[in-house]
């Protein structure tokens, strides 16, 4: 189809969407809060390298613990499914695609960030 | 489907050599290395060589395209003007970076000297990339002062030594179009991304102590995709033949709005 659009038609677009912020900021504020809690995470797992079951199963039931532990899997599966986010919008250019793919990368994320929270539950309750 | 393949007017064939007429009387023979392609021609694009006697050229690469155009093959076909950096009409990519043919000089460049139009643009003919899109984005930013306060009737809108400075780094921008196309995230997404270029002349006037019109700019800033597809890559930077960093320039424009936001 043969387009009379004028340029600067086509570089004004949809106009301004005036919420990009949102989406940049939590990816900044989730990444400064994962710094000290990856840490934490890698060093008390590395603390527990070569102990038994129950000693594994101990840690994670201490309140301390599994407080820091859904804190840390919440914000490393929003901080994924924002990062994951960015690169289908960078790359995918079929809008029913992207929509599509990010719909699955946050659905995914959700899921696997609720059976990680519920596992720490469970263990906190000694069930 | 997936395409493993590049598009057939991206694949470049060999193209011809011109050999300098006098080569054995020249010490100093340069090999240029030409993208040439003719949209309308039907032929895919080749890489033609020219053999120049560097001595009896000017010494900037658009010295060497000048002669050739002049002596060689007239259909070479090149945007030029002031020939001192100025006007941003000869960007091109030579030797690997996006530059001002007029500024980048002969003996910076080891070997064959390859140049082709700016990268991931529509080629109207050999290095005339079509810029129509570029200039458009920075038309969409109402580049010009915009004021409710009157111009006072006796003297200028005045600022101080401090609010002029604020523009130093900004204000020299002449739109060549060398950082915007080296940005892989305007090369994705140029569509919709505003790029380095808009985005350091955008905040030209968000950083203009007389502008009035702060928080529509930022306002119309504010979208995943014109402001936030920068991804800090600083190609942008590395490659400004003026010496300029768009990388801050946009960097600034996303800590006003986390400043109004926060």
């Amino acid at each position: 189809m043969r387009k009379y659009e004028t340029a600067v038609s086509r570089a004004r677009g949809l106009g301004s969407a005036k919420n990009g912020f949102h989406h940049w900021w939590h990816q900044r504020l989730t990444a400064v809060v994962l710094v000290p809690l990856m840490m934490w995470l890698g060093i008390g797992l590395a603390l527990q390298a070569g102990a038994d079951f129950e000693s594994a199963r101990a840690w994670v039931a201490n309140p301390f613990n599994a407080t820091l532990l859904v804190a840390a899997i919440i914000m490393l599966f929003y901080h994924g499914a924002l990062g994951v986010q960015v690169v289908i919008e960078d790359y995918v250019h079929l809008e029913g695609l992207k929509w599509l793919g990010n719909l699955a990368v946050y659905f995914a994320c959700f899921l696997v960030a609720v059976a990680g929270i519920l596992a720490v539950i469970q263990i906190v309750l000694g069930g | 489907m997936a395409e493993f393949r590049l598009p057939a007017n991206s694949r470049i064939r060999k193209g011809y050599t011109y050999r300098a007429p006098d080569a054995e009387k020249s010490e100093n023979i340069r090999r240029i290395r030409v993208y040439r392609y003719d949209p309308e021609g039907g032929a895919t694009p080749r890489m033609d060589t020219y053999e120049i006697d560097a001595d009896s050229a000017g010494p900037m690469v658009l010295d060497a395209l000048i002669k050739i155009k002049d002596e060689v093959d007239p259909t070479l076909t090149f945007r030029r003007s002031c020939r001192e950096g100025i006007c941003g009409s000869c960007a091109m990519n030579i030797d690997g970076t996006n530059t001002l043919a007029c500024t980048k000089g002969m003996d910076e460049i080891k070997g064959d000297v390859k140049v082709y139009p700016l990268p991931h643009m529509d080629v109207i003919k050999d290095l005339v990339p079509d810029l129509n899109h570029f200039y458009a984005q920075y038309a969409s930013l109402e580049p010009w002062i915009k004021t409710e306060t009157p111009t006072p009737p006796d003297r200028e809108r005045l600022q101080s030594k401090e609010e002029r400075e604020a523009l130093d780094g900004l204000y020299e921008c002449i739109l060549c179009a060398c950082c915007s196309t080296s940005c892989p995230s305007y090369w994705w997404n140029g569509d919709r991304y505003l790029g380095p270029a808009a985005l350091l002349q955008a905040y030209r006037w968000v950083a203009d102590s007389r502008d009035e019109g702060t928080g529509e700019r930022l306002d119309d800033l504010n979208d995943s995709f014109k402001l936030y597809r920068c991804h800090t890559i600083m190609n942008c930077t590395a490659t400004c033949p003026k010496g300029l960093n768009p990388g801050k320039a946009i960097g600034a424009i996303k800590r006003l709005i986390a400043e109004r936001e926060t």
